[in-house]
């Protein structure tokens, strides 16, 4: 068993490495490796080339990791702490929270008349989005505390993120179709649009993330035979809820923010990792997941630019068979 | 030990279970705690546990009030076994057992020597150290039931409580469950309550019943219990009306 985990770990590192440099070499233009890694190692190289490896697909294939991993934990804890393996990281709506923010800044804005106003044009795509889940989720933990069933947490997340499409859809309906366009396509996901000075929030922000998903580990752990066990065996359950809501708004919510929804990632990878590690135990399954998340975002992402179509028809199609696969299989895999 | 005193316990106020009840349970005992459906069986566990709010009076545990102790120092009094079927793939019995550990282990969960050794030891102790390595997806209902026990007593606590532990088991594994709390409770000296519907297993095993006829809570040792005729009118009276 502890053969197999190492093993597995090694490979999952290597893949992650191999596909890494992959994704620096398959891109629109065709650049030598011997170009990419002088432009890593910053040698002389020539500005355009430059610009491609660092501002484009460096960026791209860093944010792919960093999103995977971040999805891949979130939509993990979301299914031990509501014990439901078709829970992922949306289900609180954190994406719908993040949509409709999205929504109100660039469908609602014109539809108001506010245009070019700078104060609110700064906050950006991102920003807006990040508001909207945070707002979201902080009204699902607020409720939280008060509400002694999680699975009732559950159900009023999706009712709730039923209610926050529909909003958005009134916006859509009545938006012009410039603007319906931009909004589409932020729907449709992207890896490509972060900056570098975006990058420096994005990274913090799901580090510190990771940080409270190791902290519960082992609330997750006792999770794992449901709140009532969990409690009796002295686990402060409103506050490890708290950590872990926290947690998924810090990585899966700052992930949305910029990259948009990327769909079944978080649902699909702690699937994988279980089935690859036969093993429940958080100790080994978060670090696990956080690895085939990188993984396989990063195939994603070569896929889809191999194909020059958006990232989550490449995760969607990739994912819905394991999905399907896995309800078909196994009904209690959680 | 557990005391009761004078406690009342229900919903709302609308619906009363017991009340003004006061109760002793000692080390060393098993005790059935039987009663009609609905009566405040479950509730009651609850209660000791600190689920359940009381609406008068006090539990204390070896002398401290549950109203202040901390869950983790709860942990550390009493083990409850569910009614809930605990079925986790991938996940070894020992792995299940060792989760009891928790109370003792630091903030990741890391298990010392001597934590192995009361988890190999509770699984012994309920006939289970062969199925240490095999997931509980694939295990019977009674085998389920006795890896739960041996978690329960891995989290070494004086008081085990269990809710109807033998509602899925067959006759000859029910016999053989209370047989083995009862065996817990004089070898470990254990205080162990479970509620059940099994009168006669419940006269046959235990040290002492709790009858709940509501709102009243009678606690006398088993031979007394049978001839206070307590049971009858319960059971047999309302059965004929």
């Amino acid at each position: 068993m502890r053969h197999r985990t190492v093993t597995l770990f090694v490979i999952l590192s290597i893949l992650l490495l191999v596909l890494f440099v992959l994704d620096l070499l398959v891109g629109a233009v065709y650049i030598p490796i011997k170009d990419i890694w002088g432009t890593i190692i910053s040698e002389e190289v020539n500005s355009a080339t430059r610009l491609i490896v660092l501002d484009i697909r460096l960026m791209k294939a860093i944010v792919a990791v960093v999103a995977g991993v971040a999805l891949s934990v979130s939509g993990l804890q979301m299914q031990t702490l509501f014990r439901n393996p078709l829970a992922g990281p949306y289900v609180l709506g954190i994406s719908s929270g993040a949509s409709l923010g999205v929504a109100i800044f660039i469908l609602g804005m014109p539809l108001l008349g506010i245009v070019n106003n700078s104060a609110i044009s700064s906050i950006g795509t991102a920003g807006a989005a990040w508001i909207g889940s945070a707002l979201i989720l902080a009204f699902i933990a607020s409720v939280s505390t008060r509400i002694k069933d999680i699975m009732v947490i559950l159900i009023l997340g999706m009712m709730f993120s039923s209610g926050v499409s529909a909003v958005v859809q009134i916006l859509q309906y009545l938006s012009n179709e410039e603007a319906l366009k931009s909004f589409v396509i932020w729907t449709m996901g992207s890896l490509g649009d972060v900056t570098a000075n975006q990058l420096q929030l994005l990274l913090p922000a799901v580090f510190l993330g990771l940080i409270l998903s190791v902290a519960v580990i082992k609330p997750l752990n006792l999770l794992l035979l449901g709140e009532q066990y969990a409690r009796t065996m002295g686990l402060n359950i409103r506050k490890s809820r708290y950590l872990i809501f926290l947690s998924t708004t810090l990585l899966a919510g700052t992930v949305t923010a910029f990259c948009g929804p990327i769909g079944f990632v978080g649902l699909a990878i702690p699937h994988i990792s279980r089935m690859l590690f036969r093993n429940a135990d958080h100790r080994i399954l978060l670090p696990a997941s956080a690895l085939c998340g990188g993984v396989v975002l990063l195939f994603c992402d070569i896929v889809s630019k191999w194909l020059t179509l958006p990232i989550n028809t490449i995760t969607a199609l990739l994912g819905i068979p394991i999905v399907v696969w896995v309800v078909i299989r196994n009904k209690s895999i959680v | 030990m557990i005391e009761l005193k004078n406690i009342s316990l229900g919903y709302d106020n609308k619906r009363i279970l017991l009340k003004d009840v006061s109760a002793t349970f000692s080390r060393g005992t098993t005790t059935a705690l039987i009663g009609r459906n609905g009566s405040g069986k479950s509730t009651l566990l609850r209660a000791i546990i600190g689920f359940q709010p009381l609406m008068s009076g006090n539990i204390v545990l070896n002398g401290t009030d549950i109203k202040d102790t901390t869950a983790l120092q709860l942990a550390r009094q009493v083990a409850f076994v569910t009614t809930e079927r605990v079925r986790i793939s991938n996940l070894a019995c020992r792995d299940v057992v060792a989760l009891g550990r928790a109370p003792y282990t630091n903030w990741i969960g890391r298990m010392q020597k001597d934590d192995e050794l009361v988890v190999m030891q509770s699984l012994e102790k309920v006939g289970m150290e062969s199925y240490a390595f095999r997931t509980m997806d694939k295990m019977s209902d009674g085998e389920c039931q006795r890896v739960m026990i041996a978690r329960a007593l891995a989290q070494a606590t004086p008081i085990i409580l269990l809710d109807e532990p033998t509602s899925f088991l067959d006759m000859p594994n029910r016999y053989e469950l209370c047989h083995l709390l009862a065996d817990l409770a004089h070898k470990e000296n254990k205080c162990i309550i479970f509620s059940t519907h099994e009168l006669d297993i419940a006269k046959s095993v235990c040290d002492t019943i709790a009858l709940i006829d509501s709102p009243a809570l009678h606690h006398y040792p088993t031979e007394e219990m049978i001839n206070s005729g307590y049971i009858e009118k319960l059971f047999k009276i309302r059965y004929e009306r």
